[in-house]
């Protein structure tokens, strides 16, 4: 097993596990209590307009990604808050359309769009050092903004109308709380890919709901949670030579799975 | 003393749909108001209208002397019960400390204040013992409770209950509208509430509120008042009283 981390590439997969572990685990979090997992889902989507943008502009389609990412977080949060059409149907809506703007502007874009494949599925194994950079820069940021916020985000989840009473902008802090998930699948994307996102932010948080009542524990144990299922992923691609973000998924799915047929089938304790 | 709420001539429509006409109400300090009222009558616009989170077509409203938007974070204020959120990771402290972030900047942490307001509101609504427990875990009634108390800890001049009886057994109830008629002695209270029957008991003031409001300055509603209110005749029932009104559909 420890022939593996002789590789430059290896070394660079397992950072890049830890530190998207870190912001999915932190930031999952929220998106599992807040039961905002569709927008979420909308926002990682969208954000494939920001790859085509990349791509046309021939610039590194990260920062084509970064800014419309974030772009597409405000617009949905704004249109789904504000405008009289339901949420979920603004959410798809904005989800295929950022979808479309990424496909078209790669087919425009002239010769061959070499690793469309990574952003699409993932692929843990080409992150270069300099993506290793960002990934520990976006970190820092969430880390910054979630431990300063910690209290209102909290308030934020759990009762929105009364932050809003108790004179806090709630449309701001939920805007913010938006941009942060734009960031963290700024970090996902090489990891698991876009398809595979919304799986690595919602498992390793909803995992950890069941080991504690606390939401800051709560964000600890799912980064515990998310690099152990990253890594042991990492690894069995490496046995069976599978593509590395689908078996991460696949590990981590089959473990959510069979706990929760575990945990059905105890005898209900009533609390 | 100023009034702790003034609508002046309050108009409220959704699209084309008239939710409130013409609605005028005065509150002063240490009263005690219930609002009641068919679902879909407005009730919770009404409330809305009062804290700024609705801006009324036209028409004034003042709350606390000041503009609603500026002055609703001194309004202690309950929401409706949610059963929806209630695997919630927090605990009855996180949950009480909650009121006292209005005041708080982003980096500021609870201090020894913020502790003692907390600590006191507990107390006030006999929940101090429950201080760790998971808020999934109370009841109904206890739930409730410690909303209060988080609208307690900031010491607000008037406290705001929508539909605070949902979800609470009717032994409960009993408890927690004397909790109510503890804290009338100290500040306004104003509740919209669909539970006639303990609310002639407890509260100085009812108004009706269907799209228009009939208003009182005493809690003597009229079954006519009701019957305007609720378009059909109402049963009215006095607890708490030697005799009780009853009459036929």
């Amino acid at each position: 097993m420890l022939e593996i981390l002789q590789y430059d590439f290896m070394r660079n997969a397992i950072l890049a596990a830890i530190l998207a572990s870190i912001a999915c685990g932190i930031i999952g979090v929220y998106v599992v209590v807040k039961k905002i997992v569709f927008i979420s889902g909308g926002i990682t989507h969208a954000s494939f307009g920001g790859i085509g943008i990349g791509y046309f502009l021939g610039i590194n389609p990260l920062f084509g990604l970064i800014p419309f990412s974030l772009f597409s977080a405000i617009v949905m949060g704004l249109v789904s808050k504000r405008t009289k059409v339901a949420e979920d149907t603004a959410i798809g809506i904005l989800w295929s359309l950022g979808m479309a703007i990424g496909i078209i502007l790669i087919y425009w874009t002239p010769g061959y769009a070499p690793d469309l494949m990574t952003y699409l599925f993932g692929n843990i194994l080409t992150v270069p050092m300099s993506d290793i950079y960002l990934m520990l820069g976006l970190d820092a940021v969430i880390i910054f903004v979630v431990y300063a916020y910690y209290k209102h985000f909290m308030a934020l989840c759990f009762d929105e109308e009364f932050t809003k009473v108790s004179g806090l902008s709630a449309e701001k802090l939920y805007l913010l709380l938006l941009c942060l998930i734009a960031l963290t699948v700024v970090l996902l994307i090489k990891v698991v890919g876009i398809i595979l996102i919304i799986a690595l932010l919602t498992m390793p948080a909803s995992l950890s709901r069941h080991y504690t009542n606390n939401l800051g524990k709560m964000m600890y144990l799912a980064i515990i949670f998310g690099s152990f299922f990253s890594l042991a992923g990492l690894y069995l691609s490496y046995i069976f030579d599978a593509p590395s973000g689908a078996t991460i998924i696949l590990a981590m799915s089959t473990v959510y799975i069979l706990h929760f047929l575990y945990d059905g089938l105890k005898p209900k304790i009533a609390s | 003393m100023e009034n702790v709420i003034d609508l002046k001539d309050v108009w409220v429509s959704y699209d084309s749909v008239r939710v409130l006409e013409s609605v005028n109400l005065t509150v002063k300090d240490k009263d005690f108001l219930a609002i009641i009222g068919p679902n879909g009558g407005g009730k919770s616009t009404l409330l809305k209208v009062i804290l700024g989170l609705i801006k009324p077509d036209k028409g004034s409203v003042s709350l606390l002397g000041g503009r609603p938007a500026k002055t609703r974070r001194y309004v202690g204020y309950v929401p409706q019960y949610h059963s929806s959120n209630l695997d919630f990771p927090v605990t009855v402290w996180d949950v009480v400390l909650m009121g006292r972030l209005s005041h708080k900047h982003p980096l500021q942490r609870y201090n020894e204040e913020d502790r003692n307001a907390a600590l006191e509101a507990l107390g006030t609504v006999g929940m101090l013992d429950f201080k760790d427990r998971q808020i999934g875990e109370l009841s109904g009634g206890q739930k409730q409770r410690v909303f209060i108390a988080r609208s307690l800890v900031t010491k607000p001049k008037l406290l705001i209950l929508d539909e605070p009886s949902t979800g609470i057994d009717s032994r409960m109830q009993k408890e927690f509208y004397e909790l109510l008629n503890r804290l009338k002695s100290e500040i306004a209270i104003v509740m919209v509430t669909h539970d006639i029957s303990a609310v002639s008991v407890y509260v100085d003031k009812i108004g009706c509120l269907n799209r228009k409001f009939h208003y009182h300055d005493d809690k003597e509603i009229s079954p006519h008042d009701l019957e305007v209110s609720y378009q059909c005749p109402v049963e009215l029932i006095a607890h708490g009283v030697p005799h009780r009104v009853l009459k036929e559909h």
